[in-house]
């Protein structure tokens, strides 16, 4: 196992994507990084997710910030995910004649944002994927993928412990250890020895997604968050190979991700308070299967392996509209110091699984900046060991 | 969870250096669709936030989340307390593996069993006549395994010996040799052939009637064995 070339010391609040990527990131610039968790790795929301890999195409007209922002890591995590990605790309199918007016709008947001597209006749799509709706009208082919929300994260872990990172799971922050404005580690409790304790560090960073609101109120500063829910039904069965979007406006349950054996239809999206209780409104699953059918006849006649909801965390005062689909799934790393006048605290938050790399990149840089060390990133080239040398490094 | 009534759980604990294991008894909120790990994850929030318990994907892709239900091992996030008649109903970790605390085992000792290369991307079925688009040699998808340790865990094997590579791990071997993606189809067969390997299987089928994937364990422990088999001339070392 690697040792730090540094002392400074970052002690990292959550083991979702974001902050798996977060450990590896400043662990390859060579600083002492801790990261602690309450639960197992990836229990909040990242392993949750559909585990589509963006293409950016769902974005292109809307939100062409998070398109570029998908296009650049969808084709940085090929390069350092090899193995963990079921790369068959995706279709945007029109179904419906109104869907043939999003086709113009949405090959050009594609090439404006980087994202390669080839049209295709609603025969062509028939070929790539027979189980399509018959009455597809036409097609729009994009670099999309499948990834594991558990394996694919669990490399950036691996990786992280190999080269001397810090992995503590079942570790709940209880406190921030604040002092006049300044955030000097964390209190802890031990769920797996029950004991209480403290971890120092030089900067915490909240990586705790729908979570991070509360984290930051430890430390007496508010981020604006909205932890926004959408239902996701697995049903029984590999229906297509490729990802199959809806050519139109996002909306819901017009996604499935094939996924192992199984098909993933999702979302539906609306806001919260509590990110622990999000539950699963039946009407919602239905509507899966309904919207889904629309894609894939055959879904409505295949059974369900599990329905479940994955809280988004996105960035939007509590004001912002109560769907969740008019805020953007970009990222933002708040310097407490700059907006709270609170030293030593750094919030990373929003975005999405596809961009976990990119959000560490920058929260790294930040973190690095704050404690005067100047070290490039190197994640986008650094090949991710397997997800299994997680447990290796342990033993 | 839509909450018509209530179930009374027996959950087993453990914190180390805290005692020995013991049974705590909870009342949980249960409707038609409360899985166990609703139920758990509900006692967390409400009643007792120190039981640990590992979970992530919630749809039975992950492989985190398994536990023993009344004896049974299952996948807490799709086993519906609605199936399981236990009064209380008594959720315990998986056997065969070192527990870490709670319902947490150390899947390091899990995944020390496989041989060296374990790829999970695979050739995918083709849906009924599906060609891959232009520039892609064949559709690929993620292994049936998800590495839940189920079938580990309802191995009565596997309970006799901790050096056994059991299930999951021969499996994978066996998968190597029919779709090899590199390996070496004689190292497979060395490492498979050890006394601690194929030949231990006393074929109880238990690792296929736990197996929450359809990965077909105990089917593909008798593929290797035919392997060897032709290998060794039918000869059990």
């Amino acid at each position: 196992m690697a040792q730090a070339r540094y002392d400074e010391h970052v002690l990292i609040v959550g083991g979702g994507g974001t902050g798996g990527a977060l450990a590896h990131d400043l662990a390859l610039r060579g600083l002492r990084v801790t990261l602690v968790e309450r639960g197992e790795l990836t229990s909040g929301t990242t392993g949750r997710h559909h585990g589509l890999l963006h293409s950016g195409g769902r974005y292109a007209v809307s939100d062409r910030e998070s398109a570029t922002e998908c296009i650049e890591e969808n084709r940085i995590l090929r390069r350092i995910c090899p193995g963990t990605l079921e790369t068959n790309d995706g279709l945007f199918v029109a179904v419906e004649e109104e869907d043939l007016a999003y086709l113009e709008p949405f090959v050009e947001g594609c090439a404006a944002c980087g994202i390669p597209t080839q049209r295709l006749t609603g025969a062509e799509a028939l070929r790539l994927e027979p189980n399509l709706n018959p009455a597809v009208l036409a097609a729009v082919r994009v670099p999309d993928a499948t990834m594991d929300g558990w394996r694919m994260p669990l490399r950036f872990f691996a990786t992280a412990r190999h080269n001397g990172a810090e992995i503590r799971t079942y570790t709940a922050v209880e406190g921030l250890l604040v002092h006049d404005h300044h955030v000097s580690g964390a209190a802890l409790r031990d769920h797996v020895t029950g004991r209480c304790g403290e971890v120092r560090a030089d900067v915490v960073v909240n990586a705790t997604g729908p979570w991070s609101e509360r984290v930051a109120a430890m430390a007496g500063v508010e981020v604006p968050i909205r932890p926004s829910p959408g239902v996701l039904v697995a049903v029984r069965g590999r229906l297509c190979n490729m990802v199959l979007n809806r050519l139109h406006k996002s909306g819901d349950g017009d996604i499935i991700v094939p996924q192992r054996a199984l098909s993933v239809v999702g979302t539906s999206s609306w806001v919260v308070d509590d990110p622990d209780e999000l539950g699963v409104p039946e009407d919602h699953v239905e509507r899966m299967y309904a919207e889904g059918a629309k894609l894939v006849p055959a879904v409505r006649d295949t059974p369900m392996r599990a329905a479940w909801s994955a809280a988004r965390p996105l960035i939007g005062a509590r004001s912002a509209g109560d769907s969740g689909r008019e805020l953007s799934r970009t990222f933002k790393t708040f310097d407490h110091r700059e907006t709270d006048g609170v030293e030593g605290f750094v919030t990373i938050t929003g975005g999405k699984g596809t961009t976990l790399r990119a959000m560490a990149e920058v929260c790294a840089d930040v973190v690095c900046r704050k404690l005067g060390i100047d070290e490039p990133c190197r994640t986008r080239e650094t090949v991710l060991l397997p997800h299994e040398a997680y447990y290796r490094a342990a033993a | 969870m839509s909450e018509t009534g209530t179930r009374r759980l027996r959950v087993h604990r453990f914190k180390r250096g805290d005692g020995g294991a013991h049974f705590d008894e909870f009342v949980v909120p249960a409707g038609p669709r409360t899985t166990v790990l609703d139920a758990l994850r509900w006692i967390q929030l409400h009643a007792d936030p120190s039981l640990a318990l590992r979970h992530s994907c919630m749809h039975a892709s992950c492989g985190t989340c398994g536990v023993q239900v009344d004896g049974q091992e299952e996948l807490a996030c799709v086993a519906r307390l609605g199936d399981h008649r236990g009064d209380p109903v008594t959720v315990e970790p998986l056997a065969n593996v070192p527990v870490l605390t709670d319902l947490v085992v150390d899947m390091a000792d899990f995944f020390r069993r496989f041989g060296d290369r374990h790829p999970v991307l695979r050739a995918s079925e083709a849906v009924a006549g599906a060609q891959p688009p232009d520039g892609l040699d064949r559709f690929v998808r993620l292994e049936d395994c998800i590495e839940c340790g189920l079938c580990l865990s309802a191995c009565p094997v596997a309970a006799t010996s901790a050096r056994y590579a059991g299930p999951a791990a021969l499996s994978a071997a066996q998968r190597l040799l029919e779709e090899p993606r590199g390996a070496d189809r004689d190292d497979v067969l060395a490492w498979a052939g050890r006394p601690e390997g194929a030949w231990r299987c006393h074929v109880g089928m238990e690792c296929t009637r736990a197996c929450p994937a359809d990965a077909l364990p105990a089917e593909r422990i008798m593929a290797l064995r035919r392997e060897l088999g032709g290998r060794e001339a039918g000869a059990r070392p």
